[in-house]
């Protein structure tokens, strides 16, 4: 299966990905804006989630109903979504009918709507959203850890916003923020699935290049201060069930670092999957599984980083074992975490690590919309050559750079711990 | 578009599901994808909650999960060490008629995944010391469910419309009977219902299905288990007269959650399409049909909406859910009867209709595009005796489906004056 690649920009900046994969006649599109909860600033926390929201409200020549329902009669699915550097939309449709969807999104790239009335139904839908995650402790604890571990770096909120801003954000607001980030030279097109390359690329072409390049979009930076020593928080709420966060600060993906981090993960947490559709393995006989959940400290144990343009957080997440505190749980992850900084670690367990990461990729490139995904989403915080390369960049980690980074980056000074406590029975 | 499409999936069919019947009854479905270079094993088998006692709720659940916990070969941790060292997963998952079980390799795998699952079905030994920790880890989540809105209103939903019938109990049980539940208890119900009677598997990846039906028949072609029992069979169940609303109370929350409904389909009863297509057009199509329309789209009144119509070997539930602000869940409850009202009154629109009959034969390839999603679909047609050209007839099928026909499926299974109100909020 040779799948063909063409990687080019258009005059007006639009970068266009385009991959030929003839599995199965379907055609997976993405366009991806450099904007996400990052690019908000006090007052207008959540604008980047909301624009998103709005994008499916409209434009003068595909209204929201009638763009529903062509996409869905053809039995294709569309979605989109927010995070911290970047918001994406995407659709996955038979092969013959992707054309649609490359017309609605040259289209909503400038004429959204913003309708007066559909910004004040959106918020009540938003506010709804934000409501549901409240009711997660994990949610509650998570932006709790956010929050403390970001003070000047814009990744201080949750990308759904303060309900501060929910309530108040304007039209004028969200258009402006619609108008500024949505510029083709801030856009990334991926399209992978069963198509001509070629006559693709002319017809994106002939789509896209109308659309005018806008100023560079600003973003915000301002790095983090260091840390200077450890950082514990609680949050207290409803249930039965305890749980602990701990938060260590991570480089970004593109720093040399992040392999054998990624590494480290697996041989502590369990091997993580980056696919957003494929799914991952389970991590029983990872060392923190066999040390907090074989031993009943914790009732389960999981780790996880994610690829962003700025340094982020790495964060283990423990659920408490009934009959045991907090304090204990910490304790056992402390002992392994100083014993991996400590003890040798052997060549198998990396190679172990590696055929674990085969094993996700090819379950990941079972669909053809995973694969439309890795084209853009490489190219939010690295290139696409960062995913081609993934397996190899794994390989060439050893035992002692493993080892080296759990020294560097696993410091108590260099963390934030949060846990959740329970107030009692719900009832 | 498509430049090679003889490497391209089609819909399954006869003539490329390959079906093999073991001697102890195993039924075999596999059918080969070459561009992948994984393969999944998915199946079930009959060993169900309609056999626990009230007392005991919760024990299939608690064996299904305790089979990985260690076998007469191997322990909790080589089971897992073994699959988790190729990066391979293997689990059951239990249910009311069957449990099922799901796992996937690389395809140079395959036989180490097969001999893991005849291990694990065949000979678990129940460690007490991994039954304790696996009961610590049941009641967690219980303790977890217990504040999951959306679980609880599921929950009470279940209570209230199969009032004595099993569909109105738990899967995972309730933290006295987890409690109660003794390995003794989990070795003589793996011993009784566990055996090759009734169990299918389904292969598919980058193996011949020949080889695959091979590699199953080396571990599992041997099985027999003499005294193996049937399940009770599933009993009736009477309808509530009118409806019926529970609350209930789950303190410091943001957000409650509503499930609204009725009784449905049988997979297998001639209305599931029309009621299936009915459900499409109420609450499923495109942003979540009629009612994320009313519900979401027009009154801002959540961000999810939606109906669904679980339809298995009995009646399932055919239900609309929503999540909603504590202080509007009057408005959306009203607003819900509204629309399942119009819908068993005026039915749907021609129009309607031929979108949803577009919807489900347009997404077909999608569904089918992944290994697992046609291991799914050959395991419906067994299940379901929906025959081996099933998805090449699906579409002469969806088409032939009329407005009268959503009408009178809509009106056999939901009275608006017999619905089931559930709601799990602050």
């Amino acid at each position: 299966m040779a799948a063909k690649l063409i990687k080019t920009t258009l005059e007006n900046g639009l970068k266009v990905m385009l991959k030929e994969i003839h599995t199965s006649p379907l055609v997976s599109a993405w366009i991806w804006y450099r904007v996400g909860s990052r690019d908000e600033v006090t007052g207008g926390t959540g604008l980047s989630h909301w624009t998103e929201h709005m994008q499916f409200k409209g434009t003068p020549q595909f209204p929201a109903t009638v763009l529903d329902r062509a996409i869905s009669r053809e039995g294709g699915v569309w979605n989109a979504m927010t995070f911290l550097d970047w918001t994406t939309y995407y659709a996955t449709m038979p092969s013959d009918k992707i054309d649609l969807i490359l017309r609605l999104e040259a289209d909503r790239m400038v004429n959204s709507l913003f309708n007066e009335k559909e910004v004040a139904s959106e918020r009540t839908v938003i506010i709804s959203e934000r409501e549901g995650n409240e009711n997660e402790p994990i949610f509650r604890l998570g932006e709790a850890i956010q929050q403390t571990a970001f003070r000047v770096h814009p990744y201080h909120h949750e990308v759904i916003g303060d309900m501060a801003d929910l309530l108040t954000i304007s039209r004028d607001k969200l258009y402006d923020h619609y108008r500024t980030f949505y510029v083709p030279n801030n856009a990334v097109l991926a399209v992978a699935g069963d198509f001509d390359a070629k006559s693709m690329l002319a017809r994106i072409r002939e789509l896209f290049e109308p659309v005018p390049a806008g100023p560079v979009p600003p973003r915000l930076s301002r790095p983090e201060p260091p840390q200077s020593g450890e950082v514990r928080l609680t949050v207290e709420g409803p249930g039965e069930t305890t749980y602990v966060q701990v938060s260590y600060r991570f480089p970004t993906a593109t720093h040399p670092d992040f392999f054998p981090l990624t590494v480290l993960d697996s041989l502590l947490a369990g091997a993580s999957s980056l696919n957003m559709f494929g799914g991952g393995i389970s991590n029983k006989t990872s060392r923190l599984y066999r040390a907090l959940v074989d031993k009943e400290l914790a009732v389960s144990v999981s780790g996880g980083a994610m690829a962003t343009v700025d340094p982020f957080l790495y964060t283990f997440t423990l659920t408490v074992h009934p009959e045991r505190t907090p304090e204990q749980a910490l304790a056992a992850l402390d002992a392994e975490i100083e014993r991996i900084q400590s003890e040798r670690i052997l060549k198998q367990e990396i190679a172990r690590a590696i055929k674990q990461a085969r094993a996700i990729f090819a379950y990941g490139s079972e669909n053809i919309t995973n694969q439309a995904f890795w084209l853009g989403y490489a190219e939010m915080f690295a290139r696409y050559d960062w995913f081609l390369t993934y397996l190899d960049k794994l390989a060439e980690v050893t035992p002692r750079d493993v080892q080296r980074v759990a020294r560097e980056y696993l410091r108590p000074q260099n963390r934030i711990v949060g846990t959740y406590l329970p107030n009692g029975k719900g009832a | 578009m498509a430049k090679n499409g003889k490497a391209m999936h089609s819909l399954p069919g006869a003539e490329d599901i390959y079906r093999r019947v073991l001697s102890n009854g195993i039924v075999i479905l596999a059918r080969p994808n070459f561009n992948s270079a994984a393969v999944t094993l998915s199946g079930y088998f009959t060993l169900g909650a309609l056999a626990e006692p009230d007392d005991k709720l919760g024990l299939t659940d608690f064996v299904a999960s305790a089979l990985m916990r260690g076998t007469e070969k191997h322990s909790f941790d080589e089971i897992y060490n073994q699959l988790e060292s190729v990066g391979a997963s293997l689990g059951y998952d239990s249910g009311t008629h069957t449990t099922s079980f799901g796992g996937r390799s690389l395809a140079e795998d395959l036989p180490l995944l097969l001999r893991l699952l005849s291990d694990t079905l065949r000979t678990p030994i129940f460690p007490q010391a991994e039954v304790e920790r696996l009961r610590a880890q049941l009641l967690t989540g219980l303790s977890m469910r217990a504040q999951d809105t959306a679980d609880m209103a599921d929950m009470t939903f279940d209570q209230i419309m199969y009032p004595g019938h099993p569909y109105s109990r738990p899967g995972d049980g309730w933290p006295e009977t987890i409690q109660s539940i003794t390995r003794d208890d989990m070795a003589a119900f793996h011993k009784a219902y566990c055996g090759p009677r009734g169990l299918v598997i389904a292969i598919v990846g980058g193996i011949e299905p020949k080889k695959a039906a091979d590699a199953v028949e080396r571990v599992l072609g041997g099985w027999k288990v003499e005294a193996q029992q049937s399940l009770p069979p599933l009993p009736t169940f009477t309808p509530n007269r009118q409806s019926v609303k529970r609350q209930i109370k789950i303190a410091g929350k943001s957000q409650a959650d509503l499930v609204v409904g009725a009784v449905g389909v049988q997979r297998i009863s001639p209305d599931y399409l029309a009621a299936s297509l009915g459900n499409s057009i109420l609450g499923q199509f495109g942003m979540m049909g009629r009612i994320g329309n009313e519900v979401r789209e027009k009154s801002g009144l959540a961000y999810y909406a939606y109906s669904s119509l679980s339809a298995g070997v009995g009646p399932g539930a055919w239900t609309v859910s929503a999540g909603v602000n504590p202080s509007n869940v009057g408005k959306a409850v009203a607003l819900v009867e509204k629309e399942l009202t119009r819908f068993v009154r005026r039915g749907v629109s021609l129009d309607e209709l031929s979108d949803s009959q577009a919807n489900f034969i347009g997404r077909l390839p999608l569904s089918l595009e992944s290994n697992g999603g046609v291991a799914n679909a050959m395991l419906s047609i067994e299940r379901y005796g929906l025959g081996l050209d099933y998805y090449r007839e699906y579409e002469a099928m969806v088409r032939r489906v009329t407005m009268e026909d959503v009408l009178a499926a809509a009106r056999k299974y939901i009275d608006p004056r017999r619905l089931g109100i559930a709601i799990a909020g602050p």
